[in-house]
């Protein structure tokens, strides 16, 4: 396998794009990310995304999305893994590059989830989990997070409000995002007194839907040189693992085993380890994935994971900022290109482009990108070399 | 709509029909073919006794399509007595307030009304508190 590194990214604002549609917003990434790269041609291209059958009425989005973009006659192919296909679509390009099979290829994660009404999107995110044995009692995608969240509370003691740092941090570091959703910071009142959803998730612990897209280009590392104010970014580790679909079906329902597998290899294959990493796009769905994913990756230990934003350390400048762009909480949730997100938001991190939210020389930053309620995790990890 | 679906689970469904290992005696349910304690086959039917305890519970204010109608409702993970997990909701819950722990056993109640088409009730397993 060669070195890979991510020649360019682009993304689109998450919102409610009313005018524009799947092609749109997905042609927009790709194009951003081409034009970021220098580069006018890909050999391949890999999509990931969630709902296009069920919300947009829309399959094969390789075909549908290489068409669009001009990419003629290459080869292109959609992933799909819930919540998780933007990440296994990069894992897929990135698997392609590495080979020597492709020389340039484009991972994009999109979905356009304003196209059908709240509750029929609500049903159709279900189908991420067990159709027979979790959606037909009417557990919501929320719910199956609420459940965990619940016993967690039990278990280890903390408040509903103990999870609001994870939050308010996600607010805070989206105000200086432009493709941020929700571009606004939040209180501890509001996040205590917030809508409730599905208790004790309220609207405040959930992330909100939304359309985007965003892409990235891969080559082959030997191709890229550093630029002056452009680093050279590098796929240094990368992993996925699952878990079992269900919740009920898991030993221990309260640890992301996923997350740990995926984790501990990505830092194999990378060669570091969890105290090297300085910023981590997680998977914050809800407060309670973000206290999981911490503990699964090696931040906290077991039940602990609250304790680090109790004690500020996930902000810029603390021990492991996550969310630094605002998170899947204020950026915004558009389930099958969330994990182009991620990586796209660390790659600007490793090339010093955040602004307010820079962590001060970041070089190695991770994203872990979550489908269905810890089913399946993949974990990459980026560095500047 | 999913007329084929529903009538294959029925044994589930109305009876909480779910495996044991002939290997290592696990308790399976729902059913998988493979053992999750060793890994070997197992086949072997098994009908659990449809009592258990509280193990999460939330309740759903935000419903998916089919379930609005009922909604708020409440869902739980019942850890049955024989070991293995399921997720179902609580019914006939009153006045009385659900608690980790809580005590229940199995129902059948009507699950939704897919009658959107063609008038086809679920019907299904549901949990109720143990007195
Ligand atoms: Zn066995």
């Amino acid at each position: 396998m060669r070195p890979v590194a991510i020649l360019g990214i682009g993304q689109t604002q998450v919102d409610e794009h009313w005018e524009k549609s799947l092609r749109e917003i997905g042609g927009e990434a790709i194009f951003a990310a081409m034009n970021d790269a220098g580069l006018e041609k890909a050999d391949a291209l890999y999509v990931g995304n969630m709902l296009s059958p069920l919300v947009n009425g829309q399959n094969q989005l390789g075909t549908f999305f290489s068409d669009w973009a001009g990419l003629w006659h290459k080869e292109a192919v959609k992933v799909e893994a819930a919540c998780g296909s933007g990440a296994a679509a990069f894992r897929a390009a990135l698997m392609a590059v590495a080979s020597g099979e492709v020389e340039v290829a484009i991972a994009l994660g999109v979905e356009k989830m304003t196209d059908k009404s709240g509750r029929d999107v609500t049903a159709a995110l279900a189908t991420a989990a067990d159709a027979d044995y979790e959606v037909e009692q009417g557990v919501s995608f929320v719910g199956l997070n609420a459940l965990i969240m619940r016993r967690y509370m039990y278990e280890y003691g903390w408040k509903h409000a103990d999870f609001a740092p994870f939050s308010i941090n996600a607010h805070a570091n989206a105000v200086h995002n432009p493709y941020a959703r929700l571009r606004e910071s939040i209180t501890l009142e509001q996040f205590e007194k917030s809508a409730m959803v599905a208790t004790p998730i309220n609207l405040l612990d959930a992330s909100p839907i939304g359309d985007g897209a965003a892409a990235a280009v891969l080559v082959p590392a030997e191709k890229v040189n550093a630029l002056p104010g452009r680093p050279r970014v590098l796929v240094t580790g990368s992993a996925s693992a699952t878990d079992t679909i269900a919740v009920h079906s898991r030993r221990d329902p309260l640890f992301l085993s996923a997350a740990y597998q995926s984790a501990r290899r990505a830092y194999q294959m990378a060669g570091v380890g969890a105290d090297e990493i300085d910023v981590f796009e997680l998977h914050d769905a809800f407060s309670i994935m973000s206290a999981l994913s911490l503990e699964a990756c090696g931040f906290a230990e077991r039940g602990q994971g609250p304790r680090l934003g109790l004690e500020d350390q996930i902000r810029v400048g603390g021990r492991i900022p996550v969310c630094t762009r605002g998170g899947l909480k204020a950026r915004g949730h558009p389930v099958g290109a969330t994990g182009m997100y991620q990586i796209v938001e660390v790659v600007q991190q490793l090339r010093g482009e955040c602004g307010p939210t820079q962590v001060d020389g970041a070089r190695i930053g991770m994203a872990q990108n979550i489908g269905g309620s810890g089913a399946t995790i993949l974990t990459h990890i980026l560095a500047v070399g | 709509m999913e007329i084929p679906r529903h009538w294959r689970l029925k044994k589930q469904r109305y009876a909480l029909v779910g495996e044991v290992c002939p290997h290592c005696d696990y308790k399976i349910f729902p059913p998988r073919d493979v053992c999750p304690n060793c890994g070997d086959e197992a086949k072997t039917l098994y009908t659990f006794s449809g009592r258990g305890e509280v193990f999460s519970y939330t309740t759903i204010y935000e419903a998916p399509t089919g379930f609005d109608s009922m909604a708020p409702y409440t869902v739980a993970l019942i850890k049955l007595e024989e070991g293995p997990m399921v997720t179902a909701q609580l019914t006939d819950l009153g006045d009385q307030p659900v608690e980790i722990g809580m005590p229940v056993e199995m129902v059948t109640r009507k699950m939704r009304n897919d009658g959107d088409e063609r008038g086809v009730i679920v019907y299904g397993y549901k949990f109720r508190r143990r007195v």
